[in-house]
C-alpha cells in the first residue's frame, strides 16, 4: 500500500492563504524570505520555500563569495583564454590539450559531511566531484585528495583519519579510478574541521562537450541512477550554513551514504549514453538534488521545464515532495534527451541495469512547473532559483591579531650551533608527521588502475598518459599552505599557486590551467572575508602573471568552531600537459654519479617554515617571498631540458628546505648522494640552518648526467636560472653525507620517516 | 589467438587485462557477463574489480553468470583460465580453485609493488618463467587473504598446486604466503596480484634501473600463447 503523502501546500493554497514558514529554520535571512515573496507575487509553497532555501544557501548560491570569484573570469588576457572551452560556472572548467582532446578538472570540498561522518564524508565527496567530470560529457580518468586533520596527538583525530581513508579508499578503488596524489596535513587548528577536498579530472574529445542545458521544448527530462531516499535531506543547506557547536542536536542522518557500485555502472552507462548521442544535456544531483538540477537545466537553457514529481522512482514512497526535491542521494543523473531518442536510451540504460523514469519535458516558458500528482506544488521562474540569488557584501575587517602575528618573526628563534645538532633536527623535521612517509594513507589507494598512470604519490605530481597513440599526458598537483597563509593570504595563496606550478613543471609538462578549493572560516567574520579577499586577489593576479586561467573552483565557509576558524586554505589545482609521457621527469634519484643542482637562490626565510613548527612550535612573521617571474623561468628551463632528456630527476624544494628535498629524493629509490654546502653558503650569504631549512620559492634540485654538466650548466646561464652544483649521487654508499654536516645511513632514515605513521594510525 | 577478457558490472582492470593480452601479441576479445556466449576464445582472463559491487562475498554473485558459468564448463575441458583478484576470488566461488578468499589481516585495502615466486612453471599461464624466478608484481585488494582447511593446504602443496608465493612480506595474511593458485590440469590459475599492471615499460612498477619500468607481468600472457600454440 502507498504511503504517498497527499495534503500538500500547493500553489493555489498559497495564493488563497499567507502563512508563518520556518524559512529560518531552513536558514534563510528575513530579507531573503521577503525577495522570494516579492519574486512570487505571494507566499513560497513549501516546496518553493525548500527549493529556494536550499538554492540560496551558501553552497550552492556562493553569495558571500561571488563579488570576488568575478575577477577569476576577469583578470585575464585573451592568451590565457585560448585553450579554454568551458570556463567558470559550469559544473567544472574544460581545457583543450590538442589532439582533438580536452580535459575537464575540479576540485571539491566535503568538509563538514566528513567531519560528522567520517568515511561516507569522504567517500560521497569523491562520488560527487566525479559526477561533475562526468557532467561534462568526460570520462573520468584520476582522482586526487587533499586532507587536513587535527594534531595527531588528539584523542579524535585518528577517527578522521581512518573513516577519511577508508572511504576515499572504498568510494575511489570501486569506482576503478587511479588515486595519483595529493595532500595530507596534520595541524591542530584543524581539529574540529577537517578539511576533504577531492580532485576529479576526466578527458574527453572535443566533440563529445556536454553542458547542463534544456534548451529545445518537448525534449525530454529523465532521472536515473539511484532511487531517492531520504539520506541527506537538508544537508547542503543545514551542514554549509551552520558552524558547529557542541550543544546542538547530531546531524548524522544529514550525511549522504554513497554505493561507488552504482556510480561506477552510472559512469559506463552515461558515456555510452553520450557516445550514442542520445543526451542532449546533463546534470549530476549533487547538493540540492532535483531541486538544483531541474532550475538549473532550464535556467542554463532559457527555458522552463514540467516535472511530475511523483515519477520519481522512491527507496521510501512515504517520502514528502519537499524531501524529494531535497533530497541528496547519490549516484544519480538528470538527462535532456530528444523525444526520438527515447527508444535508444531505454536500451543503454536497460543494459547496464540502471533505473530511471521520465519525469517531464522541457517548455518554451520561463517557468518551472512542478506537479504532484494533480496538484501544481511549484511555480516559479528557474534563474531565481538557480542563478539569481542573493548576493552579500560582507563586512571586512583586517584582522586586530595580525599585526602582533606578523611582528613575531622567527629571527629571535635559536638556532643549532653544532653539526650534531643540526643533524639532529633534519631527522625530527623527517620524522614529523607533516613529512613523514604517507604511504600507510596512500598505499590504501589504487594507483594502478587503468594503466595509464606515468607518475603517482609519492612523485610531486600525479601523471597520465591520454592518449595511448601518443603519448599525450596531463599532470596535475595540488598544494596550500594554511600557515603562509594565515600569516599573508595574499601571498599566502598565491605561494600555494607557486608551489602546485612548479611541481607540474618538475615532471616535464608544461603548466596550463588551475582549479582550486578555497576552504575558509566562517564569512560573518570581517576578519574572514578580508582573508578571503586577500586570497581570492593574490590568486587571480598570480594567475595573470603566470599566465594560467582559473577554470572553475570552489568555495567552502563556516570551517570553525564557535569564534575560532581554521587558517585560510586555498586548494590550488594546476594541471599541466606533456606531449609524451615518455619524458616525465621522476622526483628521485635513480643513476650513480650523476650530478646535482641546486636551481633557484636561498634567502634566509624561516618564517612559518616546518623548521620553526617542528622544532620551535613557533608561527609567525611573513612567509617567503614570491618569486612568479622566476618560477616561470624555471619552469621553462625545466621543460626545456626535459625535451633534450637531459634532466634524470628533479624535485621540487617546498616545506622543509633543501633538507628534506635532498632526504625525499634519496629515498625515493634508495639511492644516496654526497652533498656539499659550501658554495651555497658564500654565494647566497645564509647560515647553516637558512641553507638547510629555509623555504625560499622558485627552488628545485635536479639531477643530471655527468656527460651533460656544461651543456645544463650553459643552458641555466641562459635562460637567467641561478644555478649550483651541490652534489653527486652515490649508490653503492647507502647514504647521504652531507659535507662537514653529517652522514645519514639511508636503511635508518628510512624506518624512521616510514614508521610515523602507522605508529600514530596504525 | 583470441583471448576472452569478461566484463561483469564493477569489473575496473578489463581494459588493462585487454592491452596486456595486445602487448603479448595476443587478440582480446572484449566479453560481457550476461551472454553465455563465449565467442570461440583460445582462453579467458577473469579481470579485476569490484564484481557486482563484491556486496555479498567477492565474486560470489559473478560465479553465476553466464558468461562464468560457460568458462566453468570449458575449463573441464581444458581451456586456459587466468583469474586475477577479483577474477581470483571468482574462480574459487566458482570452485575451479579451491579454498577462500578474505579480508585482509590489517584490514585496509593495500596497494603496493609485490615480490613474488614463482614455483610452478608447468601451468598455461607460467611456462615462460623459469622455476622460482622471483619477480614483481602490483597488488591490490582489501580481500586478499587465502585460507584453506589444513588437508587443502597439505594437498596443494605436495601436488605442487601453489604457483606464486609472496616473497618480503605477507601482504595480506594469506595461509602459507600463497599469492596464487592452479588447478590439477594446470589450465587455470589464479593469483591476487595483478600481472597486467607490470606489462608496459613507463607505466609498471618501480624496477632498480627505471621509474615504472616493470614488465615481468607479460610473460603471463606470452605463456598462454604459447601453451595455445603447443597445444
Amino acid at each position: 500500500m502507498s504511503k504517498r503523502p497527499t495534503n500538500v501546500d500547493t500553489v493555489s493554497d498559497a495564493i488563497a492563504n499567507d502563512k508563518e514558514q520556518p524559512w529560518k529554520e531552513l536558514g534563510l535571512k528575513q530579507d531573503e524570505y521577503q525577495e522570494i515573496k516579492t519574486i512570487l507575487g505571494r507566499r513560497p509553497t513549501s516546496s518553493e520555500l525548500a527549493m529556494y532555501s536550499v538554492m540560496w544557501s551558501e553552497h550552492c548560491s556562493y553569495k558571500s563569495s561571488k563579488i570576488y570569484l568575478r575577477q577569476f573570469g576577469e583578470k585575464v588576457t585573451p592568451e590565457m583564454k585560448k585553450d579554454l572551452m568551458v570556463g567558470m560556472g559550469e559544473n567544472a572548467g574544460v581545457v583543450d590539450i590538442g589532439e582533438g582532446l580536452a580535459v575537464t578538472f575540479k576540485v571539491e570540498s566535503h568538509n563538514h559531511p566528513s567531519y560528522i561522518e567520517p568515511f561516507q564524508g569522504a567517500a560521497t565527496g569523491v562520488g560527487g566531484i566525479v559526477r561533475d567530470i562526468l557532467t561534462m560529457g568526460a570520462r573520468p580518468i584520476a582522482v586526487m585528495d587533499q586532507l587536513r586533520f587535527g594534531a595527531p596527538s588528539d584523542p579524535d583525530t585518528a577517527r578522521v583519519v581512518h573513516g577519511v581513508t577508508s572511504g576515499i579508499s572504498f568510494y575511489g578503488n570501486c569506482l576503478g579510478l587511479p588515486n595519483i596524489g595529493g595532500e595530507t596535513v596534520f595541524d591542530k587548528v584543524y581539529q574540529g574541521n577537517p578539511l576533504v577536498n577531492a580532485l576529479a579530472v576526466g578527458v574527453m574529445k572535443h566533440e563529445d562537450l556536454k553542458l547542463a542545458k534544456a534548451s529545445n521544448p518537448g525534449d525530454l527530462v529523465i532521472l536515473f541512477g539511484a532511487r531517492t531516499g531520504g539520506d541527506g535531506i537538508g544537508g547542503v543547506s543545514v551542514l554549509a550554513s551552520e558552524t558547529f557547536d557542541s550543544t546542538g542536536p547530531t546531524r548524522r542522518p544529514a550525511v549522504q551514504v554513497g554505493d561507488p557500485f552504482a556510480e561506477k555502472v552510472l559512469i559506463e552507462c552515461c558515456l555510452e549514453l553520450f557516445y550514442a548521442g542520445v543526451v542532449a544535456g546533463i546534470q549530476d544531483l549533487g547538493g540540492a538534488g532535483i531541486s538544483c538540477a531541474t532550475s538549473e537545466l532550464a535556467s542554463n537553457g532559457g527555458k522552463g521545464m514540467k516535472v511530475q514529481l511523483q515519477n520519481v522512482l522512491l527507496r521510501d514512497d512515504s517520502l514528502t515532495p519537499e524531501e524529494i526535491l531535497m533530497s541528496e542521494s547519490q549516484e544519480r543523473m538528470m538527462a535532456i534527451v530528444p523525444t526520438k531518442d527515447l527508444k535508444a536510451f531505454e536500451a543503454i540504460v536497460t543494459k547496464w541495469e540502471v533505473e530511471y523514469s521520465v519525469l517531464g519535458e522541457v517548455i518554451d516558458e520561463d517557468r518551472l512547473y512542478i506537479n504532484w500528482g494533480e496538484q501544481e506544488i511549484v511555480n516559479v521562474p528557474p534563474r531565481t532559483v538557480a542563478h539569481d540569488g542573493p548576493v552579500y557584501h560582507r563586512p571586512v575587517e583586517y584582522p586586530k591579531y595580525q599585526d602582533a602575528l606578523n611582528a613575531n618573526s622567527s629571527s629571535s628563534l635559536p638556532r643549532a650551533t653544532t653539526p650534531a645538532e643540526l643533524a639532529k633536527q633534519i631527522m625530527a623535521i623527517v620524522v614529523s608527521p607533516n613529512q613523514a612517509d604517507k604511504s600507510w594513507i596512500t598505499a590504501q589507494y589504487d594507483r594502478y588502475v587503468m594503466g595509464n598512470t606515468a607518475l603517482s604519490m609519492p612523485d610531486d605530481a600525479g601523471m597520465i598518459r591520454v592518449s595511448e597513440e601518443t603519448g599525450l599526458g596531463i599532470t596535475l598537483a595540488t598544494d596550500a599552505n594554511g600557515k603562509y597563509c594565515q600569516l599573508d593570504p595574499y601571498h599566502g595563496a598565491q605561494l600555494a599557486l607557486a608551489e602546485a606550478y612548479r611541481n607540474v613543471a618538475v615532471t616535464g609538462a608544461k603548466p596550463k590551467a588551475v582549479t582550486n578549493c578555497l576552504n575558509f572560516g566562517s564569512p560573518e567574520n570581517p576578519g574572514v572575508m578580508w582573508q578571503f579577499k586577500q586570497a581570492t586577489a593574490g590568486l587571480a593576479d598570480a594567475c595573470l602573471e603566470l599566465g594560467i586561467p582559473v577554470t572553475g573552483g570552489n568555495v567552502s565557509f563556516y570551517n570553525q568552531t564557535g569564534d575560532v576558524a581554521i587558517y585560510p586554505t586555498p586548494v590550488v589545482g594546476v594541471l599541466g600537459v606533456i606531449d609524451n609521457v615518455a619524458r616525465r621527469i621522476p622526483s628521485g634519484w635513480q643513476d650513480e654519479g650523476n650530478n646535482i643542482y641546486l636551481l633557484g637562490t636561498t634567502k634566509d626565510e624561516l618564517d612559518g617554515s616546518a623548521w620553526a613548527e617542528t622544532i620551535h612550535q613557533h608561527l609567525g612573521g611573513k612567509p617567503p617571498v614570491v618569486e612568479l617571474a622566476a618560477e616561470k623561468k624555471l619552469a621553462d628551463l625545466i621543460h626545456g631540458a626535459a625535451i633534450q632528456g637531459m634532466i634524470e630527476a628533479a624535485h621540487d624544494i617546498s616545506e622543509g628546505g633543501l633538507a628534506i628535498a635532498v632526504v625525499e629524493a634519496a629515498l625515493r629509490f634508495n639511492v644516496g648522494a654526497r652533498i656539499w654546502l659550501d658554495e651555497v653558503l658564500e654565494r647566497d650569504d645564509l647560515d647553516l640552518t637558512a641553507a638547510l631549512f629555509s623555504e625560499s620559492q622558485a627552488r628545485v634540485i635536479v639531477s643530471v648526467g655527468r656527460e651533460d654538466d656544461v651543456k645544463f650548466q650553459s643552458l641555466c646561464e641562459a635562460r637567467g636560472v641561478p644555478v649550483l652544483r651541490i652534489g653527486v649521487t652515490d649508490k653503492a654508499s647507502g647514504s647521504i653525507e652531507i659535507k662537514e654536516l653529517a652522514t645519514f645511513e639511508l636503511n635508518e632514515v628510512r624506518e624512521g620517516w616510514a614508521k610515523t605513521l602507522p605508529e600514530l594510525f596504525g | 589467438m583470441k583471448i576472452g577478457v569478461i566484463t561483469y558490472p564493477g569489473t575496473l582492470d578489463d581494459r588493462d587485462a585487454q592491452r596486456a593480452i595486445r602487448l603479448a601479441g595476443g587478440t582480446p576479445v572484449p566479453l560481457w557477463h550476461a551472454d553465455g556466449d563465449i565467442k570461440k576464445v583460445d582462453a579467458v582472463v577473469l579481470p579485476g574489480g569490484f564484481s557486482y559491487g563484491d556486496y555479498l562475498r567477492c565474486g560470489a554473485i559473478a560465479a553465476q553468470a553466464p558468461a562464468t558459468q560457460e568458462v566453468v564448463r570449458l575449463a573441464a575441458q581444458g581451456l586456459p583460465v587466468l583469474g586475477i583478484c577479483n577474477g581470483f576470488q571468482i574462480l574459487v566461488e566458482s570452485r575451479l580453485l579451491p579454498g577462500g578468499l578474505i579480508r585482509n589481516e590489517h584490514q585496509h585495502f593495500i596497494c603496493r609493488d609485490q615480490r613474488i615466486r614463482v614455483e610452478n612453471t608447468n601451468t598455461a599461464w607460467t611456462n615462460l618463467f623459469e622455476q622460482d624466478e622471483e619477480i614483481t608484481i602490483p597488488l591490490k585488494n582489501a580481500e586478499g587473504g587465502y585460507i584453506a582447511s589444513a588437508e587443502t593446504l597439505k594437498m596443494l602443496e605436495a601436488e605442487n598446486r601453489v604457483v606464486f608465493r609472496y616473497l618480503d612480506i605477507n601482504p595480506n595474511g594469506s595461509m602459507n604466503d600463497i599469492a596464487g593458485l592452479t588447478n590439477e590440469r594446470g589450465n587455470v590459475v589464479g593469483l591476487m596480484p595483478h600481472p597486467e599492471h607490470a606489462t608496459e615499460a613507463g607505466f609498471g612498477p618501480d624496477t632498480d634501473i627505471a621509474t615504472r619500468s616493470g614488465v615481468d607481468g607479460l610473460k603471463f600472457f606470452q605463456s598462454v600463447l604459447k601453451a595455445l600454440v603447443n597445444a
